[in-house]
């Protein structure tokens, strides 16, 4: 059987132009266990969503889906318009091109400098120029307060510098959207904090669109626009902070205000 | 009842499991091929392999082919002198050496230290998600973890090889001449006599073979690796222990199907 064309269908369901990210009817197991159940969720351009729910729900495997990381069993995923899961692996360059993602653990190269963690975008898209490079570099590390430890290792660098470089990596090929998977985890509350204003800064100064998967629930109030909550397998709240502090729903509260009644 | 069942389906199991790493090795090899085919085959990534893969096993490959090359000598001057052979241990140390002994042992060695060595580095990079981090920024791994160790091991084989084999004869002709006795002159003459470049060809092709069969399956341990450290652990041993069975396997019938290309005693 033939493989199917890869989709351009607009991604938009609801008539709008501006959706950037897509989601229909989701649904991805791992062996018996079922870990998304019908999702379905669109994102605007520049638009700014914390993903919350209790560990092991799944947030990070619905981020996956949209990068194309794993491919859900049953469902759409699209990203400017574009079916992700039709792609092959080689066809999702230009997606992730557009798209990119900082990791729990920042996912750094150990035997590259920060320097050249960060330039490794740049060379392997095929940008030769060492003065453009350096330029972009420099311009990138300067966004995320690194400049003066360039040329250190990974190993040397502490957790919240290891998600500073992850996100300086993200955003040096002018990427359209990241995608955050607990930057502030680990992290002290002014480590956190930082996270925060740069991914703040990062939203303000170049209209990036961003989905960050979050358990701290100041970042939470501190930098979406909107906000989901994934509760086995499906979203249970999306909207504003504004309606997550009014949600009359006892799990999500339960959830937001650290109550441990959500396990049981 | 649940014991003897799981007894009777353990063949058809086994032989599915098989199957699905058949298939896997099958799909590894062939985006292995659209690698090739895409001609991006970063050569400075392939230059560093050279040298941890080439340069770096020289030492283990010199010592296990010349003291091989020495004990085999050493067993067989001894018996053949009982039937007035001895003047042939050259020749037969040599084509051994050619034909078998030096590209096995060096292809066992390399799967201990090369292949372990990418098993590791490469699980390690994908329980880390530095694996994902390269396919979230466009870059196959394939393309940049396996292929540039796939060429390098495939330049390096041949002459690791060659090397066993040129250290294992000079060890046998030491023993020979300082351990024996023997005049010099029989032991070149009869090793020179006998083997002829067919001989060298076949440990030259075999290498070639293990290199490329080592690098699948090590490659493939490293992106299969999951669940942390144990899981790296594991997809390392299993690497080695893989590759040396696969090795040792291949041999046998690659030995068969050269010796007709190249048949033996031909001279």
């Amino acid at each position: 059987m033939a493989e199917p064309t890869p989709s351009t269908t607009p991604a938009s369901g609801n008539g709008s132009t501006n959706v950037f990210i897509e989601l229909r009817d989701v649904y991805k197991r791992f062996g018996s266990q079922e870990v998304l159940r019908g999702i379905n969720l669109t994102l605007q351009h520049g638009e700014t969503l914390c993903l919350i729910g209790p560990s092991g729900e799944g947030k990070t495997v619905m981020m996956k889906h949209i990068i194309g990381l794993i491919k859900p069993e049953r469902g759409e995923v699209y990203v400017d318009g574009v079916h992700v899961n039709r792609l092959k692996e080689r066809e999702m360059a230009p997606i992730r091109k557009k798209v990119s993602m900082l990791f729990q653990g920042a996912a750094l190269f150990d035997n590259l400098t920060v320097e050249q963690n960060v330039a490794f975008p740049l060379l392997e898209h095929g940008v030769r120029d060492r003065a453009e490079i350096d330029r972009r570099v420099r311009a990138a590390l300067k966004d995320v307060d690194l400049d003066e430890h360039r040329n250190k290792y990974p190993t040397a660098l502490s957790g919240g510098m290891r998600k500073r470089t992850g996100i300086a990596r993200a955003i040096i090929d002018h990427s359209e959207c990241i995608l955050y998977d607990e930057p502030n985890s680990g992290l002290d509350p002014i480590g956190s904090d930082v996270i925060d204003q740069m991914i703040l800064r990062m939203q303000r100064r170049y209209n990036i669109t961003s989905i960050i998967v979050t358990h701290d629930m100041r970042s939470v109030f501190k930098i979406a626009n909107r906000v989901a909550m994934l509760y086995r397998g499906e979203i249970r709240f999306l909207g504003t902070p504004t309606e997550l502090r009014e949600c009359t729903d006892q799990i999500v509260q339960d959830f937001i205000n650290g109550r441990s009644d959500i396990t049981g | 009842m649940e014991l003897s069942s799981g007894l009777l389906t353990l063949p058809g199991r086994t032989f599915l499991h098989f199957l699905v790493y058949l298939g896997q090795l099958t799909a590894l090899m062939h985006e292995l091929l659209i690698a090739v085919r895409s001609g991006v085959w970063r050569l400075r990534l392939v230059a560093q392999q050279i040298v941890s893969i080439g340069y770096g096993s020289q030492a283990v490959v010199i010592v296990t082919g010349a003291f091989t090359g020495a004990v085999f000598t050493f067993q067989s001057y001894a018996k053949f002198k009982d039937f007035g052979f001895e003047t042939t241990v050259g020749a037969v140390v040599s084509v051994a050496l050619c034909r078998e002994l030096g590209p096995v042992l060096a292809g066992l060695m390399v799967a201990g230290r090369v292949g372990a060595a990418m098993a590791a580095d490469i699980g390690t990079m994908k329980v880390t998600e530095q694996v994902d981090a390269l396919r979230v920024m466009g870059v196959h791994p394939v393309d940049f973890l396996v292929l540039p160790r796939f060429l390098a091991m495939m330049i390096s084989m041949p002459f690791l090889v060659a090397e066993s084999i040129s250290f294992g004869l000079f060890a046998s002709y030491l023993v020979t001449s300082f351990g024996y006795d023997m005049p010099s002159t029989w032991y070149l003459t009869h090793m020179l006599d006998h083997t002829n470049m067919e001989d060298l060809s076949i440990g030259m092709i075999k290498g070639f073979v293990f290199g490329m069969l080592i690098t699948l399956i090590s490659c493939h341990q490293g992106l299969s690796a999951e669940n942390g450290a144990v899981g790296v652990g594991l997809g390392t041993t299993r690497a080695v222990v893989i590759s040396s069975l696969v090795l040792l396997i291949v041999n046998f019938f690659l030995s068969i199907l050269l010796n007709y290309v190249f048949p033996i005693g031909t001279v």
